[in-house]
């Protein structure tokens, strides 16, 4: 035939892609944290959007030295370093020396992903890794909270929420609208529940996000508040105010979901979120700290590959129950 | 009117590229100068050439005899003289012993197809429907060319077809040639539907049509209105609702077990070409000796649905079209997500072409990029038909872990594509699982030997 002068193509099928691509899916993973990201420059000012650009400056560079040093082809293209750069930003405190931002997103690259080789071969979160590391080396900067824009104090730091709570101060709490539009203390991109709905919704309506993790974790963490709640005599709105401060909302939706470190089957990721609403709870209520969702999720990071395995489904036609491995 | 879409958990969303022929009437092709008619146009045993170089054919004449039970034999497609009997490939890269027929376009039957008494037809006990069916070289038109009167054997052990199903559901991109078929001879689907009900005895017959042919939908029930036994079903548009075990799970909830057929939950599937070809044969003991195919692709100039005489070469059937635009860099015979490549445009038409597609530089659907690492989205999981799960199927043949891959149910895998299709990491999942799959399913790999991959 004419019109042939090549040999022609020839690979095996299917011969046909979706043309969604990481990169896509990283673009849209930015997107959802804009709300959160912008709740957190208005709350706490431009301080807040230098931490950000610090944060990532610091992953890409280190993202960018560690494939120099190793010899591999540079990956800065993928996106997912300015996403772990971010997402550690969005869950430091805001008045955070930009120095510390800097270290912290070239920590969660370096010792979060490429030691590990990189995309994709991380057991930890990173950006979660970056925050554990900055809270152990820097723990005075990593604990003073800037007052959000609009709150009624005098001073320039304040409590967080989840600091009158953990030591029973109930009656100092914030009223429920400024928790939820994130008028409160805390990291700059955790503090407004409305914020991070929006994207974290977005990332589930796109498919980037199962529901089953958020639900589950978020579930648990309701259910095991009212009781703690109950048991103590803190009142209904406790577990409002549990759910809605400190880093849960943005655990759960962006943390907790990220792809590399979550399990991939379904009922897998139901015991992930139990696992997390636990520990999170025991920390919070038993712990010596106010927070605990950053260890949790690190920890039931590590059980990824064990829940994987005992969650294997049961395949089409297949006799097997399902949750044992063979 | 509101219809139930029935499907399946799993899979996934293709965009169908449809449109182009979906409304274009089947055109008869023209009949090819020579025709080359394989030896091997089904799964199973070769046919055996009946025929000498130099001896006259009549059109619709044995020129090949089946061999063995799983078998059957091929009818020439037009008259002439038969000029060669040599080896040459067929779509899936093979090399087959090829008949070659030169045409002297008179097109003389050896017997002209006519319509047996309806008494006649009647009369006939499932034994004597299987064999016209036999005797007219039927197999599965949906691709798998499986011979469709080994199908239609009663079964030993006891067990029962409940249900026979017609699939119409065409689920590959680009490929319209059943959703014609079902516009353009519904009545013939359905009398071939009431042949294979006969011959085993069956009480229920489906016919399930994707939701993206609602006007063939609509056609079929209407036209099955008053056949008790026959229902027409609706099934949602998503990828691959056509494939067997999953068309299947759809209609009746059953699940085939792994490795086992269909018939083990009572259940038979005959894509909606073959019933019509049943009707031929048991109507007008007519042979099958040509087919619908789609042709398109972008760089085709005139996308078509034609109606081809089984044994034409594709370079014919493009030129007949009207040519290409562009430089041709791929071919594929069949729908983009199971067909084959091929190497060469002198490849016969076969009973199981349902589309030729060909595609130019431009084509952005086949740029090809490098792999990157799995980030563990689990998209392929949760678009996986048969819920394996692809990427520790791939991490496994990667790793060359049979023992891994033997555990996640590696023989499981129908290599339908859809992991590859939604890897945002453009992983080739089901080339690396199709590789440790045959590995896996040989003697080496400790599995029983596949005849099928032989």
């Amino acid at each position: 035939m004419e019109n042939i002068t090549k040999p022609l193509i020839l690979s095996s099928s299917p011969h046909f892609h979706s043309r969604y691509t990481t990169e896509q899916a990283m673009k849209e993973v930015a997107l959802a944290c804009l709300p959160a990201a912008a709740a957190g420059i208005w709350f706490f000012g431009l301080q807040a959007l230098f931490v950000m650009i610090l944060c990532i400056a610091g992953a890409l560079a280190a993202e960018y030295l560690c494939r120099r040093i190793m010899s591999k082809p540079v990956t800065l293209k993928d996106g997912s370093a300015i996403i772990t750069g971010l997402l550690l930003a969005l869950c430091l405190p805001p008045a955070v020396p930009l120095w510390i931002a800097f270290l912290g997103g070239a920590f969660a690259i370096i010792i979060g992903k490429q030691v590990f080789g990189g995309l994709g071969q991380n057991i930890f979160n990173p950006a979660h890794i970056g925050r554990a590391l900055l809270v152990a080396s820097f723990p005075v900067q990593m604990t003073t909270w800037s007052a959000a824009r609009g709150m009624a104090v005098d001073a320039t730091t304040m409590a967080t929420p989840m600091a009158l709570m953990k030591t029973g101060a109930m009656s100092q709490l914030p009223s429920l609208g400024q928790v939820i539009i994130g008028q409160v203390g805390g990291c700059i991109g955790e503090t407004s529940v409305i914020a991070i709905l929006l994207g974290g919704l977005f990332l589930i309506f796109r498919r980037h996000v199962d529901w089953r993790i958020p639900t589950a974790y978020l579930g648990t963490v309701l259910v095991l508040t009212t009781v703690f709640g109950t048991v103590k005599g803190y009142g209904m709105m406790y577990p409002v105010y549990q759910l809605s401060s400190g880093g849960l909302m943005l655990g759960a939706f962006f943390m907790a979901t990220d792809w590399v470190t979550s399990p991939v089957t379904k009922k897998g990721r139901l015991v992930f979120g139990l696992g997390l609403g636990i520990l999170t709870c025991l920390i919070r209520f038993f712990g010596g700290l106010a927070e605990g969702v950053c260890y949790s999720i690190l920890l039931m990071n590590i059980l990824t590959p064990m829940i994987d395995r005992y969650t294997k489904g049961r395949i089409y036609g297949g006799s097997g129950k399902e949750g044992k491995p063979a | 009117m509101k219809y139930e879409r029935k499907t399946f958990p799993g899979g996934t969303h293709i965009i169908d590229y449809k449109g182009f022929t979906n409304s274009l009437e089947t055109v008869a092709a023209e009949a090819p100068a020579r025709a080359y008619i394989p030896m091997s146009m089904h799964i199973g045993a070769p046919s055996r050439p009946l025929v000498e170089i130099g001896e006259e054919v009549k059109m619709g004449q044995k020129v090949a005899e089946s061999q063995g039970f799983v078998s059957v034999p091929a009818h020439a497609s037009v008259s002439g003289k038969v000029v060669a009997i040599h080896r040459m490939p067929i779509p899936n890269g093979r090399m087959v012993d090829t008949v070659v027929i030169e045409n002297d376009f008179r097109d003389e039957w050896l017997t002209p197809p006519r319509a047996l008494p309806k008494s006649d037809v009647e009369a006939m006990d499932g034994a004597a429907i299987q064999a016209k069916v036999l005797a007219a070289g039927v197999v599965g038109m949906g691709g798998a060319t499986f011979p469709s009167h080994v199908k239609y054997v009663t079964p030993q052990d006891g067990k029962k077809v409940e249900i026979i199903i017609l699939n119409g559901i065409e689920c590959e991109p680009f490929l319209t040639a059943d959703h014609r078929l079902m516009l353009e001879q519904p009545e013939k689907i359905i009398a071939g539907l009431k042949y294979l009900l006969r011959m085993m005895n069956c009480q229920r017959g489906v016919i399930a049509i994707e939701e993206n042919k609602m006007d063939a939908f609509e056609l079929m029930i209407k036209l099955t209105e008053n056949e008790p036994q026959i229902e027409t079903v609706v099934c949602m548009e998503k990828y691959p609702q056509g494939s067997e075990k999953q068309l299947i799970n759809a209609i009746t909830g059953r699940e085939v077990p792994p490795g086992g057929l269909p018939i083990e939950v009572g259940v038979l599937v005959n894509n909606v070409a073959t019933a019509a070809a049943i009707a031929d044969a048991v109507e007008w003991e007519r042979p099958l000796i040509d087919r619908i195919v789609t042709l398109n692709g972008n760089a085709i100039k005139k996308p078509m649905n034609f109606r081809v005489r089984i044994g034409t070469l594709y370079e014919d059937l493009i030129a007949q079209s009207g040519g290409v635009i562009g430089e041709t860099v791929k071919i594929i015979s069949g729908g983009p997500m199971m067909g084959f490549a091929v190497y060469s445009t002198a490849i016969p038409v076969m009973k199981g072409t349902s589309g030729i597609l060909v595609f130019n530089e431009e084509s952005h659907v086949l740029k090809r990029e490098t792999e990157g690492p799995c980030v563990r989205c689990a998209r392929c999981v949760d678009a996986c038909p048969m819920r394996l799960e692809p990427t520790t199927l791939m991490k496994a043949a990667k790793k060359s872990d049979w023992a891994r891959a033997k555990e996640y149910d590696i023989t499981s895998c129908m290599e339908c594509g859809s992991c590859s299709y939604v890897c945002p990491s453009l992983i080739p999942l089901v080339q690396y699982i199709r590789l440790a799959k045959q590995y896996v399913m040989s003697k080496d790999g400790n599995g029983a030997v596949n005849p099928f991959l032989m």
